[in-house]
């Protein structure tokens, strides 16, 4: 870098310029994140103890009158129910298949160290759904879910004579429907991260494992899995999130927003709805403190549940 | 909160000063102002005259906002604004078109600086509730006291509907401008009717026989309603059960009265919709929306669906040239009924209302006197086949057969009509009754359940201080 007769300038001012460096690329995310999402928390907590119906400039303070009405507010609960359903079963049933097609598509192969014939072009099948806009994804299912002779799924069991399934009419059918079009969309991201992460384990591991003669499930379970479980974590985690947030398929997806008969609801569509349909700011903010606090409850969970040792390979 | 030592207004202005501008006003813009007093600008006004009664601000420029739905913006441009502009050449007017009103206007009046006209309207309209509470909305008794657009002998409130009148009251004030007179009923195609013979029934047994009629001879279904919205049917039920029970039935629901929901005459009309759900529905119909099964009935599929008047223009592009669209009124439940065959549920709708704290409130009320001349309402009719509160604009103006039909049966009714109200005063009773009717109609909520579920609902917002309540006598 030098000649070597002379320090360089800049050395004799590094710390200096260390600090002037962090602080020139810290300084304008600190702020952004400042005033793009900690004022806003800190204004949703006040509103939160208001009356403000979205259109007048003095809101009237009530305390936790907003909490105490949330207490009992059946659909809110209804819907808090619907996200804790989607936190365990969503990441589940998400990972699982993902894990799964990740495994055929990297060690599904005849000999169990390449994948399924056509692995390469299954990978890129599965991830269309992840470049989908979400609320293209929703209107697509709306005609999948079609109760007529127009839908994907009911044309041909009409065709059979059965009756149609009212997979976004029936009460007790919506919320699974709604689950699987969730799994459907998440699932390609995961089987490439998978794949990435089940690309990285040695080869020899596997050959190892199979001249002691490993069965292709062993190798999954004793294999794969443990070596894999760093991602599997992460997965979990984004998926957790994922599930607390799910807004836009119910919105856009669903009868009367979260219907029939609140069946499908979750927590972002009933503060939706309270804000912008009702103009109740007030309580809709109370809600959305509820959220945060489930939210960080998750996270903290999340992160004490998955501190663990990670295998060396 | 006014008498708050410091402010938060005061708060963010020291802030300005420390440096930190930037958070400092983008706070300010996101939530309400604090405490402090705020006083409007004043308001724009000019001399009164002959010409111009309402007194505007001939060279004040003012906004108009037009909700970009099933009417579009194109009769505002090309016929309202044209109007205005014939009258007051200098005046100069900014309009704007949107699909989201709430999204676009809201943080303007939040903030103090909203358009002076605007339409409230379409799913993501402002709250009228909210806006009331808060003195946005702009007393218009001065526009029903002036002289109207065509005749400077009569004024503007002699020349359209009184509901109108009583629909736009908000705490004893004028000061929404219910623009469209929508009417319901029974929709059906005069050439399926006339091809398999089939008669408009006038008596509740005479329905059902049609039905029982359609559904054995194979031809289509008899009956379906837009499943996924069951603002259709619930719209229904509570007209029927206003015709068993007269208006009282409707008011007392209004006015959020004790046990309203569980009436005689609306278990009566609620018990009636849910056979008919069970027996003749096009298959699916749950699961369907309005576009959907209106498409079928356009496509002979099924005979008979309830809906406003707006269905003709709804569907134009999907209608076949020979449909023939006609409607007809709710059938007599009984002998005894309260109100007699005809009557109709009919009332203004689709909302205009002008900015209190706007620069220009003026030049908006005249605008509106402006739409409620005949030729602007008759013109108005036309382009989006819809009737106007303007008495008598549609007269001579060339209707489609659909609108036609609802202007003859709304003739016939006279003085029988019934609303309610409660839609856009309690959009949360809206949303239960809603979500309660569908599970009605599918058969999973008997009536008696229906009726306890909504009247839980009722009574909540009865006892819910931070939602403004209304009365209608």
């Amino acid at each position: 870098m030098s000649n070597g007769t002379k320090p360089p300038f800049f050395m004799n001012r590094t710390a200096f310029t260390r600090a002037r460096f962090i602080i020139g690329f810290l300084a304008v995310p600190v702020l952004l994140y400042l005033v793009y999402v900690i004022s806003p928390y800190a204004q949703a907590f006040s509103i939160a103890m208001t009356d403000w119906r979205g259109v007048n400039a003095e809101p009237g303070f009530v305390g936790a009158a907003n909490f105490r009405r949330l207490l009992d507010d059946n659909v809110f609960w209804t819907a808090v129910r619907h996200n804790g359903l989607l936190l365990v079963l969503m990441p589940l049933g998400t990972l699982v298949i993902a894990l799964f097609f990740a495994f055929l598509l990297n060690a599904g192969g005849p000999r169990g160290v390449s994948g399924v014939r056509g692995a390469r072009f299954y990978r890129v099948v599965f991830f269309f759904p992840q470049v989908l806009a979400v609320a293209i994804v929703a209107v697509l299912f709306q005609q999948v879910f079609r109760p007529d002779e127009s839908g994907m799924l009911n044309a041909p069991l009409m065709a059979l004579g059965l009756e149609p399934v009212g997979f976004l009419s029936d009460p007790g059918v919506a919320f699974w429907s709604i689950l699987g079009v969730l799994i459907w969309q998440a699932v390609g991201f995961y089987v490439v991260l998978f794949s990435a992460g089940m690309a990285s384990i040695p080869r020899d591991l596997y050959e190892a494992a199979q001249i002691d003669g490993a069965t292709r499930g062993r190798l999954f379970f004793r294999v794969t899995l443990p070596l894999l479980w760093d991602t599997v974590q992460v997965g979990w985690i984004y998926l957790g999130i994922a599930a607390l947030d799910v807004f836009a398929i119910v919105w856009v997806m669903t009868a009367e927003h979260g219907g029939p008969d609140h069946s499908t609801t979750v927590m972002a569509a009933e503060i939706y709805r309270n804000a912008f349909q009702y103009f109740k700011f007030g309580y809709a903010s109370a809600m959305g403190v509820v959220l945060f606090f489930f939210t960080v409850a998750f996270a903290v969970v999340a992160l004490r549940l998955s501190r663990r040792e990670r295998v060396e390979f | 909160m006014a008498d708050k030592s410091i402010s938060r207004r005061e708060l963010l202005r020291s802030a300005a000063v420390t440096g930190l501008l930037l958070p400092g006003a983008l706070a300010a813009c996101a939530s309400p102002g604090g405490g402090g007093s705020r006083t409007p600008a004043a308001a724009a006004t000019g001399a009164t005259s002959a010409a111009n009664p309402l007194g505007i601000a001939e060279t004040s420029p003012f906004e108009v906002v037009i909700f970009d739905g099933g009417f579009g913006d194109a009769y505002a441009r090309n016929i309202h604004q044209p109007l205005f502009a014939a009258r007051h050449p200098s005046a100069q007017i900014k309009h704007s078109a949107t699909k989201e009103i709430a999204k676009t206007l809201q943080p303007r009046f939040a903030g103090g600086n909203p358009p002076e006209f605007v339409n409230n309207s379409g799913d993501n309209a402002m709250d009228f509730g909210a806006l009331a509470q808060d003195g946005q909305l702009q007393d218009l008794g001065a526009l029903l006291d002036a002289p109207s657009w065509d005749d400077p002998a009569m004024k503007v409130r002699d020349t359209i509907l009184p509901s109108a009148v009583e629909l736009g009251t908000y705490d004893g004030t004028y000061c929404v401008l219910n623009y469209a007179n929508t009417v319901w009923g029974i929709w059906y195609s005069t050439k399926l009717f006339g091809d398999n013979g089939w008669q408009v029934p006038k008596t509740w047994d005479e329905f059902t026989a049609l039905c029982e009629t359609i559904q054995k001879s194979g031809t289509c279904a008899p009956f379906t309603y837009a499943g996924k919205h069951p603002f259709y049917i619930y719209e229904t039920i509570l007209t029927l059960a206003a015709k068993i029970g007269g208006v009282e039935v409707l008011k007392n629901i209004d006015n959020l009265a004790p046990d309203a929901w569980k009436a005689e005459p609306v278990a009566k009309a609620a018990e009636a919709f849910a056979e008919l759900g069970a027996k003749y529905l096009l298959r699916g119909t749950e699961g369907l929306d309005h576009i959907q099964t209106q498409t079928a009935h356009n496509k002979y599929q099924v005979a008979m669906l309830p809906c406003g008047s707006w269905l003709e223009n709804e569907q134009k592009d999907t209608t076949p040239a020979d449909f023939g669209y006609a409607m007809f009124p709710l059938p007599s439940f009984s002998e005894s009924d309260a109100l007699p065959y005809g009557t109709l549920h009919s009332r203004p709708g689709e909302e205009f209302f002008v900015a209190a704290r706007s620069a220009n409130p003026r030049a908006g009320m005249e605008y509106m006197r402006a739409m409620l001349s005949k030729e602007g309402a008759g013109k108005f009719s036309e382009l989006v086949s819809t009737l106007t509160i303007v008495k008598g604009a549609a007269d001579g103006r060339t209707l489609k057969p659909g609108l036609r039909s609802a202007a003859g049966r709304l003739k016939e009714a006279g003085e029988n009509v019934t609303y309610f109200r409660f839609r856009q005063w309690y959009k949360e009773l809206h949303d239960e009754v809603a979500a309660a009717t569908g599970q009605l109609m599918a058969g999973r909520l008997k009536v008696a359940q229906w009726a306890e579920r909504v009247q839980r609902k009722s009574d909540e917002i009865k006892n819910d201080t931070s939602v403004k309540k209304f009365t209608r006598a």
